[in-house]
């Protein structure tokens, strides 16, 4: 039987103790017209052998083209040490550190991964984790409408990702919360500061500034922080961490800093996997620590007056509060965060920035040799970092299609999510990237441009 | 020691990070960072034994007996883990073409189909990517439906006080009051109370059954009854799917819809706190209601619904499209087991709650139900220990930790005094089962004659007791270079 340790001895002796006549006794509580016949979606159980036989052949169905998407999951180099240590059995089958003293691992970990990432962000607080960066951006709009009090509205620029966008819809509508989209200025590709202006002096919960924006460009941290201040109103940074290497940190932006940074921790070590599992991230200022969400770790002492770590502020929680919690969620993304400090602690300062770097290079050599074809520009003019808008003379999705048949995955298409810009896509150069390969970019760009 | 303080100024892995400089050029400067954030400087030797060692800080399910009730700690094949991780399967991008996902995209399918079979659902969305967004999920579609149908007038969910506290939290996300209704002296709902609760106010009931008090709902069809009477619908919980997989399906038990936490009964792991997978399934009629996107299939090729085939759904519940590599796990366990080895996991993790409650109430312990079978679990009240030695169950748990057990779930559910909800799981032997009884009762031995021992344990964990209040009023969630 898999994963039945019982013999037929230990059943009867089991029974006999119970007092039972057989294992179908121990149901007989359950009304019988409620007992399920057969399975039948399901075959027979696989071994080991054929199972793998079944996964390695699914697998190979599975292509590997040379990837050059981004819009909001990159490929990174993960250190060959990251996955080793984290799918050791103590980390990878461990509960939730509920019981401190057999947890120090985890929890330790935890509050690492928390120092780090509230240093990358410049702020001063961060908890265990949250599902994606998606459902972190509807997190951090209940939270900050938890703390303004007054407004239930939130801007929500559309330079954030059209999908994070759609997550926060779905999550944040059902408690009367308005999200109102701004506008992006079509020359720059980034916010469009004359249109929030329109907003100034109503009553806001919170503005979002993505940095950098879903379309690579850098906006002006400082003036749309400055501005939501102004408003009364709290600035939700929506930030790439690894970018966090090289720009100023969301807790530097304008006199204050933001106030919630959130995002997706997916290129500190998660691998793309289709799209999860990855890990969301939320830091905030000390004073708005008691309205966050999730599972938070701090450092105190034991008994003995040793360092040790423990769960805290649980007060906020569901399994304490109930109907009275900040979110109902419990289960996090504990081993994607385990994953990602080791990630950072083997990188360590100097290797995140050259994997920022080298992301930023790339994409830039990326634009100049695309935008040298006829007929393909860049689209927007702000400064970017590893990722850009190109404009193709013709059909976006026609030209990824030949690309696809190419072997190259050549973006991301614009077109249904913002038709007003024509036939664009979003394209991604990271580190991983060769010269080499950026010229079959370009020469399959060529091809089906053709 | 923090790997912080294992830091050393200019040390760093040449292997691990590109060769390319680490200076942006076209960036302007009021745009970058100008201050250093707080990342070790440490060699891979020194970060590979750090995290090696805070690993075996932990107690783990590949360790340790884990009978956390209500959580499910069975055992993680390591074949799901290997398997979830073949190269293909992490490599491809999510907004890459379905065409380059086909395999992946398979498994989901397969697997929507198996958890629709043993659920007895019309429908399932693998999306959720925890059990509470599952719940968020499910009460989103119930009111969607209701919302749909023009019927505006129901504000309220039902809760009973035993439920997770998950479930009153999502009600309220989901824009609902909550409503919550007493259990009667043998575990069961109270009818007349859910009777005067349900009207035409009711969205919904909440209900994980078997119930946190580790027994069957034996109600269950008349309280189905009273809800949809009223013109509600019913949640399952499937926090504790495990007690009943392959023996009662949730949608004969007239279940609207349900999420599974595939890192429970579907033995992905728990890594720590996560991640988890809450698939939800549902009736036909919350069918147009399922969270995106939900794998198809047509003509052997496989592709994700989108809004247009459901203009009706609850939306996105992230950017993408869930924990894939969990599902894989899971995927990889439910063809192991097939459908036979799915039968018999309700049946062993029954015989093994049961036999360990016969046993510890033979050997003197309070059971809470002893007139009831156990489900999957059960509760032990150590409030008679406390009245005569003034031990606690949480020192219980603690001294437990001393003789190699991890601790069963304390004082959940809040309704019995003192108590442990203990779930053994189908994967624990006899002789476990066995030296759990003893060391529960060498400990109860330890209460009555050195009850300071039990007070101050664990003594052999590498953190004794530690100072939660302390915790809470000196907030420290961040390590700061010393002055």
């Amino acid at each position: 039987m898999p994963f039945i340790p019982h013999t037929e001895q230990d059943i009867q002796s089991m029974l006999a103790s119970i007092g039972a006549k057989n294992i179908d006794a121990l149901f007989d509580e359950i009304p019988a017209a409620l007992k399920s016949g057969k399975l039948t979606a399901i075959g027979d159980g696989l071994n080991e052998m054929q199972v793998t036989r079944l996964m390695r052949e699914r697998a190979a169905q599975d292509s590997q083209p040379l990837n050059f998407i981004g819009a909001g999951a990159y490929e990174h180099h993960i250190p060959a040490a990251v996955w080793d240590i984290a799918t050791r059995g103590e980390y990878y089958t461990a509960y939730t550190p509920y019981q401190a003293e057999a947890s120090q691992g985890t929890l330790q970990t935890l509050y690492e991964y928390q120092t780090m990432i509230a240093s990358l962000t410049g702020m001063d607080a961060s908890n265990a984790s949250l599902y994606d960066g998606a459902s972190a951006l509807a997190e951090a709009i209940l939270m900050a409408v938890r703390a303004h009090k007054t407004s239930r509205r939130v801007l929500l620029p559309a330079t954030v990702s059209p999908l994070y966008r759609s997550v926060a819809r779905s999550i944040v509508k059902l408690q009367n919360i308005e999200l109102v989209e701004i506008p992006f200025d079509i020359a720059t590709g980034t916010t469009d500061l004359a249109a929030l202006q329109q907003h100034a002096g109503s009553d806001i919960a919170a503005l979002v500034i993505p940095q950098p924006n879903f379309f690579g460009a850098l906006e002006d941290v400082d003036a749309l922080t400055a501005w939501a201040h102004a408003q009364g109103a709290l600035a939700i940074a929506l930030v790439n961490p690894l970018t966090l290497a090289l720009l100023k940190a969301p807790g530097q932006w304008a006199e204050k800093g933001a106030d919630i940074a959130v995002g997706d921790g997916q290129p500190l070590g998660a691998p793309l996997s289709s799209g999860g599992p990855y890990f969301g991230f939320m830091c905030c200022k000390q004073a708005l620590v008691r309205q966050m969400p999730g599972r938070i770790i701090g450092r105190t002492v034991d008994l003995d007056g040793k360092q040790g770590f423990t769960l805290t502020l649980q007060a906020r929680e569901q399994h304490i509060r109930r109907a009275k919690a900040t979110s109902n969620i419990c289960s996090n993304q504990g081993l994607m965060v385990t994953a990602a400090t080791i990630h950072m602690a083997l990188l360590g300062m100097d290797g995140l920035r050259r994997a920022a770097a080298a992301s930023h290079t790339n994409t830039q050599a990326l634009t100049v040799q695309a935008s040298g074809m006829q007929g393909v520009k860049r689209l927007f003019s702000a400064p970017h970092f590893h990722e850009v808008v190109l404009h193709l003379p013709e059909s976006s999705a026609k030209v990824l299609e030949s690309m696809a048949g190419q072997g190259i995955s050549g973006g991301y298409d614009l077109q249904p999510h913002y038709p007003q810009l024509g036939n664009a896509i979003l394209v991604c150069a990271t580190e991983t990237k060769t010269s080499e390969d950026l010229q079959r970019y370009v020469a399959a760009l060529r091809h089906a441009l053709h | 020691m923090l790997i912080f303080e294992r830091s050393h100024p200019g040390r760093r892995n040449a292997a691990q990070a590109p060769h390319h400089s680490a200076a942006a050029s076209g960036i302007p400067a009021a745009l970058l960072r100008q201050d250093q954030p707080l990342l070790p400087e440490a060699s891979e030797m020194d970060v590979v034994r750090h995290y090696t060692r805070l690993s075996q800080k932990n107690f783990s399910i590949d360790t340790h007996f884990y009978p956390l009730g209500s959580c499910t700690m069975k055992y993680n094949p390591r074949a799901c883990n290997t398997l979830a991780m073949l190269p293909n399967f992490l490599a491809r991008h999510p907004l890459a073409p379905e065409a380059t996902g086909q395999g992946m995209l398979a498994c989901l399918y397969d697997l929507q189909e198996i958890l629709k079979d043993v659920t007895g659902m019309a429908g399932v969305s693998l999306m959720p990517m925890a059990g509470a967004q599952g719940e968020f999920a499910g009460i989103a579609m119930i009111r969607a439906y209701h919302e749909a149908r023009g019927d505006t007038a129901r504000t309220e969910i039902i809760v009973p006080d035993a439920a997770h506290g998950t479930n009153p939290a999502t009600a309220v996300m989901c824009g609902y009051t909550v409503k919550e209704i007493p259990t009667d002296a043998n575990g069961d709902v109270d009818l007349d109370a859910l009777r005067a609760a349900t009207g035409p106010q009711t969205a919904g009931l909440m209900l994980t059954n078997p119930s946190t008090l580790g027994v069957f709902e034996k109600q269950i069809q008349a309280i189905q009854k009273i809800v949809h009477d009223a013109g509600g619908l019913l949640y399952y919980d499937g926090a504790n799917l495990n007690a009943i997989l392959g023996k009662v399906k949730p949608g004969d038990m007239g279940f609207d819809v349900i999420h599974m936490n595939l890192h429970k009964t579907f033995s992905t792991p728990h890594g720590g706190g996560g991640p988890g997978a809450g698939a939800v399934g549902v009736a036909q009629r919350l069918l147009p209601f399922l969270p995106l996107p939900v794998v198809a299939k047509q003509d052997e090729t496989y592709r994700y619904l989108t809004e247009k085939d459901l203009p009706q759904s609850i939306g996105h519940l992230s950017a993408f499209s869930g924990n894939i590599g969990i599902l894989l796990r899971a995927y990889v366990y439910a063809r192991m087991l097939g459908a036979e080895g799915m039968h018999r996991v309700a049946e062993f993790a029954t015989l093994n709650a049961n036999y360990l409650m016969a046993e510890l109430h033979k050997a003197g312990f309070t059971v809470a139900f002893p007139q009831r079978r156990a489900s999957h679990e059960f509760i032990v009240s150590m409030k008679p220990l406390k009245d005569a030695t003034g031990i606690s169950a949480m020192d219980v748990a603690k001294r437990l930790l001393d003789k190699g057990f991890h601790p069963p779930t304390t004082y959940f559910p809040m309704l019995v005094p003192e108590c442990l909800l203990i779930e053994p799981t189908e994967t624990e032997s006899k002789e476990t089962l066995d030296a759990f009884v003893a060391a529960l009762k060498e400990i109860r031995d330890e209460a009555h004659a050195t009850p300071e021992l039990v007070k101050g344990a664990p003594h052999t964990m590498p953190a004794r007791r530690l100072d939660d209040v302390k915790a809470a009023r000196e907030l420290d969630l961040a390590w700061k270079t010393p002055a």
